[in-house]
């Protein structure tokens, strides 16, 4: 029987449809077919239609640089979809189109938003007063100057601060305004009084150096940003001597197995996740560690599930079946080759005698120490020494003293004849015993372990190898040596086995094993194709650098490092600006003066928001060592100040004198000014700024934050900064730390200072609680209203932004901004600042002989008394600069002079550019004022960009490789050779992404089509790392990293907060709740760090801020999802709703990075104040061994070293609230 | 024979990160308007979880789709045209707003314009709907990534039979995204449920529109469409729908959700089909056969009698060219990946699944056990974290087999490959074992992992 619709009734009803319609009805009838005449879809047809498609990209903290067709229909932007034009990466694999993720696809929705900032806002209590001032002084500086210097007025409009009352203002007034305040602020302060917050340059390279140039021009500072997120893993320096170096995205199709640890590639790498998910269906294994179920476990072949912050002890007890099963039980002839020439494993240690029979690990043996005339050699202190297969020692080419000095050519990694012994066994001498310390106690306290190791005796040192001693940090025993050793895998009590960290992690122990085993074995097979990507999960904590360290071992030790397919792949906050040179140039100003002010922004917080008063321990809880240690009675304030006093790290502002004054002091009294200072240091007449960070003429006088959302978001602490820097309601709960723990080197203030900033001003296209806090907020461009250039560490292309539409309202550039405001400033400055001399005071840089100011990483603090101050030696070096305010304007618009005559210099390699100059006089024109290559537009900062950098430009990129083979002795120029003649210019960037140049800017190969892969350029041609051994390094002998006991990888626990500063223990309960690890991931609904206002993102989850918490913690304090909680600890408040879910681990709460206090955000319970955001329950806490510099690769660099802004290790108290929420 | 085209699309779970990249362009592009405030054409719903509108697969209660009458004869669930015609002011099985959800926007401008006061400005929400202060408690997409699991994950519509299988623990827990949109179906229960016959499916590509002008506003085709993939604007009272992007389609570019699906993992090609089986088809009895009895009403575009049937109904050479090449058609009837989203509705749905691996459950991972070891091949697939009945719920009508064998056919596929990747000899007794040349599998491989703009479409 043929099958028939309903029943026949209905068959006879809709058979007459065909007569009552000219469309075709189906044979069954159930289906009407239509041909033509739809007038009926014109309204789709004209929704769809568009005037014209814009290329642009979102130039935020976001690194994913997507490259995005922006649609305009009658001169309005209408929405937003990928580019798929990305040139091809090769027919036998996937491509790059599309790149792009739901918050960039909403983000149009800013344009039009109400929320979108159209005109300038000053808040109106000071705009009043500033008004009121200016008619009776008839002068905006002196104007400034009486508001400012008025205790009660001051008080006043800082108090005012993010409680509303903002009130439109026109440019002209809202820019006399910031000149007159950073004019009077220079004058009365000095220009290090002065500083600019604005992260990631890759993003939008012009719009970033707009400000960067102007601070840098005026000797403001520059704060980082990529330490201060914690995004930087400092583990990246120490191991490699380089700063984040990853595989593009497309690399990971090369590996054939992958751990996603930490990082949750589909949140925080939405464009490039499905390289991952492709991958698999090439036979690679995927492996994910993360302690909640998280988005990408979906993917992965395996989950393992560590409790929050152990990652190190998994990491540990897998290099230590690595170890066991590939070195010591079966040598592996592909791993022993790789990490004997590749790594500093070979390398000999010397041991230091503890007086009773043991000994501690102690500096590498340097040629400086070898019997004979090597001692004598240059730099001899920086040649590390090796042992050859017939046991004599050797010191070979590559380490840090070739680099530098009359013997070019021998730096570089050829061992010639050499075959390296990694260990020093079978030698004469009886093997000693090693007490290591481990922190695996309850309380995260040293303890110690007593392990053998193999020596030889040189000359009058004991040394053995850093192999043998990484075999005793490990635990894998070998016969015949003294000491405790692991019975077994199973052996829970010895670290570092699988048992041992099961009881740590709750890892399978088996599982772990395995895990380490299969990673090897396909790292043998492949010959490296083996990778760890890793993310803000395991790098956010206190101890990332520990945690980071014991994955990088597992990379290196299997030979993946600088191989395709292999290696560690950090992707948290990392940027890439690949056409690096240019950019340096622009932003840091260096063509007009050197060097500029960089700080290091955790410090600079640390100590600015009074964060540092409320530490009540000192930073010898973290040590290794014994009462005694150097660290005794010292607080983490105190090392702060000894690492700038000793030139480690920057500080700013400088001194507690104007350094105007200082110069102008030296010129009187006609000496130069570095002696001056010197001289006044030592009297004790002047005193290093961070000495006594309370006093007003030490206070951060002017803040100008643009592309970033600093009090809505970064401010680790952000309580703290509403108090100390703002002077406005806070909800800082703690108290400050009792006498007896307070620094001992800073002055001590009885009463903390409140509100020392005097101005907070904002660029921004949209509120944020930055400019919502702020004194002056401008209205900016959004990224579909500019030109500007955009690269990233993801892919290899460089692609632009283009206007859709043109700044709409009053809206300008951050290109248009800056300039407005120099000209501003300079017609104010010509006046009242004129020509002044500057003293800056720069710390010793990498990549420059500065590297080898303190051989074997001792300590000596002239302030202590352990040396004299020697600018360049054991101080910062004290750096004379010239400032013309009155031409700050003109020297914005025009590359300065000191090009012609010093090239621009990236990591070690100085680039000639008067071709490139030529180049861009032509096509760019020449500024009138000085006769200079004009940047006036910010196209024609793009051209100088992509001319002045050689990843753009291949003539360049050559050049630097011809330097580079004078000085490796390798041959490496072939590898740009093929772009040569190519230059990319921005009309390129404009028509499509286009492909970068390999160049000796970065480390890994592009030559042939080839994916990037970091480091290949060190393993393929020989170039050393730049390191103190020049290879990659797993011992550190620094004092300070000996006073933490971290020479090597080792496991430490995240911060016992219990312990620190009595919160309750972490699944205490009690009245007001329950304690638990609050954690503050990537957030899926908004970019990073800002966006979370989008209504489309909100209206895909939960509308406002929220916390994610597991059913059995909710259940405990009675809460159901979407309930209202209140989160508290010392730090702060927060109210949010819950997100009841059993993918999460009991005993740690989420709440997503990035959740401002703007959007539905009530009143608190715990102190009737607007609840505060994911940052307001966290603060700093800085890692000593951060501060290090001055030696090797230990040595500071703008975003490459530094004290991390952590934010991981801390808990809180969380309760279920009254659900009626007051507003 | 009567061989007509269909645009169809294929969606490979698999690949697919939840990103919701493909909601926010299609809503950018159609719908962020007033009176589909709360509309979203596309949607990625998190499984195990509701759906959006809740509970939309819930037949029992909206009686959407077919069904077969007691006489075994095709019939809408809600009930046949009159009883339509009778009932069309009062329609129960309408969801209500609050079964999507009440759209919502904050005033934002309080933020700018708030004056000196205590504290710092907020912006609260306000209801789309009544302009309203509100407290949000339901979104487009409220359950993401297992939210509120203990209180509502019970709720799941699909977990009715198979709880036992699915547990809200930490140690097993699951999940997957399933992004949706219109199904443009062969047999579409909306169009048969539209009393003004304002639903039509055009004839060259089958995609399914609704008459702007002809509608109006009985919302039968709400009730009707079992997917929940028409919606009401209540600004025109006019029904709305997913377009398949037709003006998009018609000059050569994929819809917006498949080119803006940063996971790629969406394809569209051209299928040809039986219309004169449809009907027989969408009436087999034994649910269980409704997935292969769609894949038979497809015709296999290089069989010459396909190719002089498809001339004489009109088609142009160059779609039948498209429809040899049809990537849809490959995943579909060639390497047999991909399976239909509800069949056991019988609206013959063209927008098919490839459903997803999942990483093995603990109890498999402590005991040493490898999952690429090609010995314990399909071992490991009983050992999958998603259970292979709830997927079968979504893709088969509940019969576990067919969605075994894609599982077994993706996991064959990435054993094979592992070979060829570290420069082994292939094996060629990994293909044979699912049913499969080696040629066969490589072509699978190139289709899913390397994907090329130029093949997804």
């Amino acid at each position: 029987m043929p099958s028939r619709l309903d029943d026949p009734l209905t068959d006879a009803l809709v058979g007459t449809r065909r007569f009552f319609t000219k469309a075709e009805v189906s044979a069954d009838h159930r289906t009407l077919f239509q041909i033509g005449g739809r007038q009926s879809d014109v309204f789709y047809r004209d929704r769809w239609s568009h005037d014209k498609v814009v290329r642009s990209t979102h130039g935020v903290n976001c690194t994913g640089s997507c490259s995005w067709k922006v649609y305009v229909k009658d001169g309005i932007i209408t929405w937003e979809a990928q580019q798929t034009d990305y040139p091809s990466v090769g027919p036998d694999r996937p491509e790059y189109e599309p790149r792009g993720c739901p918050r960039g696809a909403a983000f149009s929705w800013y344009t039009y938003s109400p929320t979108r900032v159209r005109y300038p806002y000053v808040r109106g209590v000071l705009l009043n007063m500033y008004r009121e001032a200016k008619g009776r002084l008839k002068d905006p500086v002196a104007a400034w100057a009486d508001i400012t210097g008025d205790p009660e007025k001051a008080r006043k409009y800082k108090s005012a601060r993010g409680r509303g009352g903002l009130v439109r203002a026109s440019w002209d007034e809202a820019t006399e305004m910031i000149a007159a305040a950073h004019v009077h602020t220079i004058k009365a302060y000095g220009p290090d009084r002065l500083a600019g917050f604005s992260p990631i340059p890759a993003m939008s390279m012009v719009s970033h150096a707009a400000g960067a140039r102007f601070y840098n021009l005026l000797g403001g500072a520059m704060l980082s940003f990529y330490d201060w997120y914690a995004d930087l893993p400092v583990a990246s320096p120490q191991m490699f001597g380089d700063q984040t170096d990853v595989p593009e995205s497309g690399d990971w199709w090369d590996a054939g197995y992958l751990i996603m640890w930490g990082s949750n590639l589909p949140v925080t790498r939405t464009p490039d996740a499905h390289w991952m998910a492709e991958a698999r269906y090439r036979g690679q294994k995927v492996i994910a560690v993360a302690p909640d179920y998280a988005d990408n476990v979906k993917f992965a072949d395996e989950w393992l599930a560590p409790a929050p912050g152990t990652d190190g002890a998994l990491a540990m007890a897998m290099g230590h079946v690595v170890l066991k099963e590939f070195f010591v039980d079966r040598q592996t002839p592909h791993f022993a080759d790789y990490v004997a020439k590749y790594t500093d494993l070979p390398f000999l240690v010397t041991l230091d005698d503890a007086g009773d029979g043991t000994y501690r690990p102690g500096k590498q043996l340097t040629a400086a120490q070898l019997p004979g005339a090597l001692a004598d050699t240059e730099n001899a202190a920086f040649k590390t020494v090796l042992l050859d297969h017939d046991g004599m020692p050797v010191v070979p080419n590559g380490s840090l003293g070739f680099r530098y000095g009359e013997t070019a050519g021998k730096w570089n990694l050829d061992l010639g004849d050499v075959r390296p012994r990694l260990s020093a066994d079978g030698g004469s001498d009886a093997p000693v015993t090693v007490v290591l310390p481990r922190f695996d106690t309850p309380t995260g306290e040293a303890a110690e372990m007593r392990r053998g190791v193999p020596v030889r005796r040189i000359g009058d040192h004991l040394v053995t190898t850093v192999y043998d001693l990484m075999l005793a940090q490990y635990g894998v025993a070998r016969p015949g040596l003294p000491g405790t050793w692991p019975t077994g895998y199973d052996d829970a009590d010895e670290p570092y086995t699988p048992a041992w960290q099961e009881t740590i992690t709750g890892v399978p122990g088996q599982a772990a094993a395995r895990i380490a085993r299969e990673f090897a074995t396909n790292a043998e097979e492949t010959r490296g194709r083996s990778m760890i990507i890793m993310g803000a999960g395991t790098n956010h904590w206190f101890h990332s650098d520990t945690i980071y360290r014991s994955f990088l071992m597992l990379t290196t030790i299997t030979g993946c490092q600088g191989v395709n397919g292999g290696g560690w792949g950090h992707y948290v906050g990392q940027e890439k600006v690949r056409p690096i040179t240019g950019y340096s140039v622009l932003g840091t100003a260096s063509d007009w003066s050197r060097p500029g002010r960089q700080m290091i922004q955790t410090a600079y917080w640390y100590l600015h928001t009074d964060q540092y008063r409320y530490d009540p321990f000192s930073a010898a809880t973290l040590t290794a060592s014994k009462a005694g240690g150097s660290f005794t009675g010292r607080s983490t304030a105190d090392l702060i100040a000894s690492s700038a006093r000793m030139g480690w790290m920057p500080s700013v502002p400088h001194f507690n004198r104007n350094p105007l004054e200082l110069a102008d002091e030296a010129a009187a009294a006609g000496v130069p000014v570095g002696e001056h200072v010197v001289g006044k240091l030592k009297s004790g007449e002047l005193r290093f700024a961070c000495e006594d960070p309370d006093a007003p003429e030490n206070f951060p006088r002017v803040l100008t934050i643009w592309r970033a959302n600093l009090l809505g978001s970064s401010a680790k602490g952000n309580e703290y900064f509403l108090r100390h820097l703002l002077g406005t309601d806070h909800g800082v709960r703690a108290t400050e730390a009792p006498a007896g723990a307070r620094p001992t080197d800073l002055e001590w203030h009885e009463e903390a200072p409140t509100g020392k900033l005097d101005l907070l001003l904002t660029m921004d296209f949209r509120m944020t609680s930055t400019t919502i806090y702020s004194d002056i907020v401008l209205p900016a461009a959004t990224w579909y209203e500019k030109h500007d250039l955009n690269t990233t560490d993801m892919h290899p292309f460089v692609h632009s932004f283009n206007p859709a539409i043109a700044p709409p309202w009053q809206t300008r550039t951050d290109w248009d901004t800056f300039l407005t405001i120099a000209r501003a400033f300079s017609a104010m400055a010509a006046s009242h600042l004129g020509t002044r001399m500057d003293v800056v005071a720069a710390p010793l840089l990498h990549d420059t002989p500065d590297e080898m100011a303190n051989p074997y990483g001792r300590v000596a603090d002239w302030k202590r008394g352990e040396c004299e101050p020697i600018p360049g030696k054991t101080m910062p070096k004290l750096v004379p600069v010239e400032r013309d305010y009155g031409a700050i304007a003109d020297k914005m618009v025009s590359l300065g002079p000191l090009l012609d005559t010093l090239g621009a210099t990236t990591k070690g390699v100085t680039f000639q550019v008067g071709k490139e100059l030529d180049y861009l006089r032509q096509k760019n024109g020449v500024h009138a004022a000085n006769g200079r290559p004009s940047i006036a537009r910010d196209v024609d900062a793009c051209e100088a960009i992509l001319a002045l950098s050689g990843t753009t430009n291949g003539h360049l990129a050559t050049q630097g490789f011809r330097q580079l083979e004078a000085l490796t002795g390798m041959k490496l120029a072939d590898l740009s050779a093929e772009h040569e003649g190519k230059q990319i210019t921005f009309a390129d960037t404009q028509s499509r992404p286009t492909p970068v140049i390999t160049s000796p800017e970065w480390s890994g190969s592009e030559s042939g089509g080839r994916r990037y892969s970091p480091f290949v350029i060190n393993v393929e041609r020989l170039k050393p790392w730049h390191t103190l051994s020049g290879r990659q390094s797993f011992y550190l002998d620094h004092d300070w990293m000996a006073e933490l006991g971290e020479w090597m990888p080792i496991y430490r626990p995240p911060l016992n907060m219990h312990a620190l500063f009595g919160e309750p223990k972490v699944g205490d309960q009690g009245e007001l709740g329950i304690t638990v690890r609050y954690l503050t991931p990537h957030n899926k609904w908004s970019i990073h760090s800002e966006y979370q206002d989008n209504l489309f993102m909100l209206s895909l989850s939960r509308g406002g801020q929220n916390i994610w918490m597991s059913k059995e913690d909710a259940a405990k304090i009675g809460v159901h999802d979407n309930d209202w909680i209140e989160a508290v600890n010392r730090n702060g408040v927060v109210v949010a709703r819950a997100i009841v879910s059993h993918r999460m681990p009991e005993g740690t709460v989420y709440m997503h990075h990035a959740q401002d206090r703007l959007i539905d955000v009530p009143r608190t319970e715990t102190n009737g104040r607007r609840g505060g955001i994911h940052n307001s329950l966290t603060r700093l806490l800085i890692k000593p061994t951060h501060l290090i510099g001055g030696y090797a690769q230990l040595s500071f660099a703008f975003n490459y070293l530094g004290p991390t802004g952590n934010q991981r290790d801390e808990v809180t108290v969380i309760r279920r609230r009254n659900q009626e929420v007051e507003y | 024979m009567r061989v007509m085209a269909q645009m169809a699309m294929v969606m490979n779970l698999d690949k697919c990160i939840g990103c919701h990249t493909c909601s926010v362009t299609c809503k950018q592009a159609w719908t962020n308007r007033s009176g589909v405030e709360y509309v979203w054409f596309n949607n990625v719903e998190t499984r195990p979880g509701q759906g959006y509108p809740r509970r939309y697969e819930d037949q029992e209660k909206w009686k959407g789709g077919w069904t077969l009458n007691r006489r075994g004869r095709l019939a809408l669930k809600g009930g046949g045209r009159i009883k339509k015609l009778f009932s069309i002011f009062s329609n129960p099985k309408m969801p209500a707003i609050a079964d999507y959800y009440e759209p919502w926007t904050y005033d934002y401008e309080n933020l700018t314009n708030a004056p000196l006061q205590e504290h710092t400005p907020v912006a609260r929400p306000k209801s789309l709907l009544t302009g309203e202060d509100m407290k949000i408690s339901w979104s487009a997409n409220w359950d993401d990534n297992l939210g509120g699991s203990p209180d509502h994950g019970d709720k799941d519509v699909l977990l009715k039979g198979i709880a036992d299988k699915v547990k809200f623990e930490f140690e097993q827990t699951f999940m997957f995204y399933l992004p949706r949109i219109c199904e443009h179906c062969l047999n579409p229960s909306c169009a048969a449920s539209c009393p003004s016959g304002a639903i039509y499916k055009r004839a060259e590509d089958g995609i399914v529109l609704v008459d702007q002008d002809r509608c109006r506003g009985w919302r039968m085709c709400v009730s009707g469409c079992p997917y929940k993939k028409i919606y009401f604007n209540h600004r025109t009272g006019k029904a709305e729908k997913c377009t398949f992007c037709f003006p998009r389609i018609e000059v050569g570019i994929p819809t917006v959700c498949s080119e803006t699906c940063v996971g790629r993992l969406r394809y569209i090609g051209l299928m040809l089909y039986d219309a004169d089986r449809v009907l027989d088809a969408a009436s087999t009895e034994d649910e269980h056969g409704l997935y292969e009895a769609q894949r038979d009403v497809f015709l296999d575009p290089s069989d010459p009698a396909v190719i002089a049937a498809a001339e004489q109904a009109g088609i142009p050479r160059d779609w039948i060219e498209a429809a040899q090449r049809s990537p849809v058609y490959a995943l579909i009837n060639r390497f047999k990946v991909a399976l239909p989203l509800h069949p056991e509705y019988r609206t013959m749905p063209m927008v098919w699944y490839i459903p997803p691996l999942s990483p093995v459950v603990d109890v498999v991972r402590d005991t040493g056990y490898d999952a690429e070891d090609k010995g314990n091949l399909f071992a490991a697939i009983e050992a999958l974290r998603i259970p292979i009945d709830y997927l079968a719920q979504l893709f088969t009508a509940g019969d576990p087999a067919p969605v075994d064998l894609v599982l077994r056919r993706l996991a064959a596929m990435r054993s094979y490959m592992r070979d060829i990747n570290l420069g082994r000899d292939p094996d060629e007794s990994i293909p044979a074992a699912v049913g499969l040349t080696g040629q066969e599998m490589y072509d699978m491989y190139r289709l899913l992992a390397l994907a090329k703009y130029d093949e997804r479409y």
